[in-house]
């Protein structure tokens, strides 16, 4: 049995409209029926482009979305359903963090009142003075100076500030830690001091991660088996290493031709798969396989009309594809150009992935959403877990 | 003569009642027609205020311009405001990294495109929103003729920083500024950006100065390409000699740091140790000595020059380059 198993995980969001947002007129589908294991002490690298849900699917394992539907187990315990008195000793051991270290740190607490908050609401050190001794151990570990203790967030640059959310989730000695875009802030030379950082964590405490992140290298680095996201669902998993071998979705092999690699000779050899048109609204996701808008190799039966299950392909390599046997072995052919055509001609197809996402303009504040991904959820945390903090003692 | 010239500029910013602050410290480079020359480096080495310059978009008080850009045998740095304003648009043209602040989001996007071919090229009418539909078209955005009636939040992110490209292009510029143009995009939609970029070179012969973080997009796109630290360029090579032999510290230890898609799980990063914070004024030594492993006292005399210790064009501002016996691991 794995640590933490979500099975068919949905997280709709209702759209509000009308005078008073009082009437539902549809759902945003952010997740939409998705299943995955993490294996005690590996890392789970889910990877996806923005808006395709990872982060409110990281925040549904830990309840801080609503579930729509699905289980989220954990240890053997369905948190899905759990009462909420009951979900504060499994938050201890389930802690997240975010991208945007900076919104997720309250600016007039010090470092020390930080990480002794969710200390103390936990129960963990009997005292200050103990709480303290711990504090400084785990700063240490994360690689800052204990005088770091007395200093407040903006005395510290956006690689600092990260490890500082990192030591704030270390200590209440998690199980698992979800990491939402844990480097995506930093520049390249300290998002490597944040990643080696992370690893030996791992080594040393057998953490569990859930690693969400749009950058596909550095989820390839670090995961031991990486999910890839498209609107809402999993289109394929797979070992880190035979996804890199050998991607067989259709998306996947779209979204690993276009990572950008520091080589010259590979950038050369490279031959891009560009996809038609932009990622359709998950307010109203294509019916069928929802790739086929963009699909270069979709065909006219089945891909419009039936959504395909994620299934085994061989040896723990999952696809959600009706045709990637065909596709492996060559015998349905591309549909579409992906060529500088896929980009420069107006295909029907592209056009109507387009007509869809417009529906992004009728969300009243879907597109802030978008843009603002990492401050306002993380805010809207800070928030959370100071009432999930408080109430105990009340 | 390149048909960009940049020697030695400089940006000092001289707020009242505040430090001068230096963000350009002497950054020299050319861009040929039909050439593509990358400025990269981390957050706040001075990518932005270098292109701002160029293009005349710096407040006029308060900031301190050094050295010259020459457009074409013009002084870019010297002009005047009006003559400026002219060749912005006509012979340069720039995109930012996030299209929406570069679109006025009340005016639907074919009035703001026939607006530049109005006064750039003189079209009018049916003629200037026919062609504005063939331009949109051109970048990829389907349905030209309903997209023009639409305002920039109804159009995507990709879909907005491809109409920036077209009006960019719009009265083909000779030389166009791209700064992060991809870094608020997912990364397919980043490639079919790169992929118009690239076209656009090749097609018209466009200079493109491209301003990046990413060295994965210089790999793919520069030909030749500055690696800038701390408001000065510290390496300056053709593309594939810079990633074979990446020779000052810093590009060394960039190139160290970045996780690569193809290369195997488990392979260590090697980063640089402390950020960008951790620096010396250029005046005092190398800048990069608190970071740097090849640190010596040497390096503390004042700015290193620019050398060529590896091959001719190749250079590399350092004391202690890093040169192939150090490459070779044991
Ligand atoms: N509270 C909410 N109410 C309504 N819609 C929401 C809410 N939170 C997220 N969404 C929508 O759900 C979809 C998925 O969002 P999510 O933030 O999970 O994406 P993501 O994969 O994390 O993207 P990014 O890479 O940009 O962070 C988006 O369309 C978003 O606008
Ligand atoms: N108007 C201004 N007044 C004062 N300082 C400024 C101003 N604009 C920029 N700077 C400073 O100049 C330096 C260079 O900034 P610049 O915007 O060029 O960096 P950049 O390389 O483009 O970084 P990024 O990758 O974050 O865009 C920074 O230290 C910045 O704080
Ligand atoms: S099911 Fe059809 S549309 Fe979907 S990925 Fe496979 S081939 Fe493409
Ligand atoms: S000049 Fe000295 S400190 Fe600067 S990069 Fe070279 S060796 Fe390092
Ligand atoms: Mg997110
Ligand atoms: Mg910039």
């Amino acid at each position: 049995m794995s640590l933490l198993e979500l099975d068919g995980v949905k997280v709709h969001f209702p759209v509000k409209k009308g005078l008073f947002f009082d009437r539902t007129v549809g759902h945003v589908y952010a997740v939409d029926g998705v299943s995955l294991s993490v294996e005690a002490g590996q890392t789970y690298g889910l990877v996806g482009e923005s808006g395709c849900g990872k982060t409110t699917l990281g925040r549904a394992v830990l309840r801080l979305n609503d579930i729509t539907d699905g289980a989220v187990v954990f240890d053997g315990t369905d948190l899905a359903k759990l009462p909420s008195e009951e979900m504060r000793s499994f938050r201890r051991r389930l802690q997240m963090v975010f991208q945007d270290p900076l919104g997720s740190l309250n600016p007039r607490q010090n470092i020390e009142s930080i990480l002794s908050e969710g200390m103390a609401a936990h129960n963990i050190g009997k005292d200050q003075a103990e709480r303290r001794e711990k504090i400084k151990e785990i700063l240490a570990k994360v690689g800052l100076p204990s005088n770091a203790m007395s200093r407040y967030p903006h005395e510290f640059s956006g690689g600092q500030r990260q490890r500082i959310g990192i030591a704030r989730a270390l200590v209440l000695e998690p199980d698992v830690i979800i990491c939402d875009e844990p480097v995506s802030a930093l520049d390249v030379s300290v998002q490597a001091q944040v990643i080696n950082l992370l690893e030996e964590l791992q080594e040393s405490l057998g953490l569990t991660y859930l690693v969400i992140a749009h950058d596909l290298a550095v989820v390839r680095h670090i995961s031991d088996v990486i999910g890839v996201m498209y609107l809402g669902g999993l289109v394929e998993e797979a070992p880190s290493d035979a996804l890199y071998a050998g991607p067989r979705h259709p998306y996947t092999k779209a979204l690993m031709s276009a990572v950008p690699v520091p080589d010259p000779e590979v950038e050369d050899r490279r031959e891009r798969i560009l996809l038609h048109g932009d990622l359709p609204s998950p307010a109203n996701p294509p019916a069928g396989c929802r790739f086929h808008t963009r699909c270069p190799w979709v065909q006219e039966t089945k891909c419009a009309t039936e959504r395909p299950p994620l299934l085994d392909t061989g040896d723990g390599h999952k696809v959600a594809c009706h045709f990637t046997a065909e596709i492996e072995a060559g015998t349905v052919k591309q549909t579409l150009a992906t060529g500088i055509e896929a980009v420069v001609a107006t295909e029907a197809v592209a056009a109507e992935a387009v007509e869809v996402s417009e529906g992004d303009a009728e969300v009243p504040d879907a597109p802030a959403k978008t843009e603002e991904p990492a401050t306002v959820p993380a805010q809207a945390d800070a928030g959370e877990a100071e009432r999930a903090e408080e109430s105990p003692k009340a | 003569m390149a048909l960009l010239s940049v020697e030695e500029l400089s940006v000092t910013f001289t707020a009242r009642g505040r430090k001068d602050a230096t963000a350009v410290d002497g950054v020299s480079f050319d861009v040929d027609q039909g050439q593509v020359v990358g400025l990269v480096g981390e957050s706040g080495c001075g990518k932005s205020v270098t292109s701002l310059a160029l293009m005349g978009l710096l407040p006029r008080k308060g900031v301190r311009i050094g050295g010259r850009a020459e457009f074409d045998g013009q002084n870019l740095l010297g002009i005047s405001e009006r003559k400026l304003r002219d060749m912005r648009g006509s012979q340069l043209a720039m995109i930012f990294q996030d299209p929406l602040s570069s679109l006025n989001p009340v005016v639907p996007i074919g009035i703001q495109v026939t607006e530049i071919l109005q006064r750039h090229r003189g079209l009018k009418g049916e003629k200037a929103r026919k062609e504005a539909a063939s331009l949109l078209d051109r970048v990829g955005i389907p349905d030209p003729d309903r997209r023009l009636k639409e305002y920039p939040h109804q159009l995507s992110g990709g879909m907005r920083q491809r109409a920036l490209i077209a009006m960019a292009v719009a009265c083909a510029p000779r030389l166009l500024i791209a700064d992060e143009p991809t870094t608020a995009l997912d990364v397919t939609i980043q490639a079919q950006i790169l992929e118009l970029l690239k076209e656009l070179v090749d097609q018209e012969g466009t200079a493109l100065l491209m301003i990046t973080h990413d060295l994965g997009v210089v790999a793919g796109l520069c030909d030749e390409v500055n690696v800038l630290y701390a408001g000065r360029a510290v390496e300056s090579a053709g593309r594939r000699e810079l990633f074979a032999h990446p020779t000052h510290p810093y590009a060394h230890g960039l190139l160290g740091s970045i996780p690569r898609l193809d290369a195997p799980r488990g392979e260590p990063l090697n980063p640089i140790r402390g950020s960008i914070n951790d620096k010396i004024a250029w005046a005092d030594g190398c800048a990069f000595a608190p970071r740097c492993d090849h640190y010596t006292m040497e390096c503390l005399t004042g700015t290193p020059e620019l050398t060529e210790p590896r091959a001719a064009g190749h250079q590399v501002r350092c004391v202690n380059p890093v040169l192939p016996k150090a490459e070779v691991p044991a």
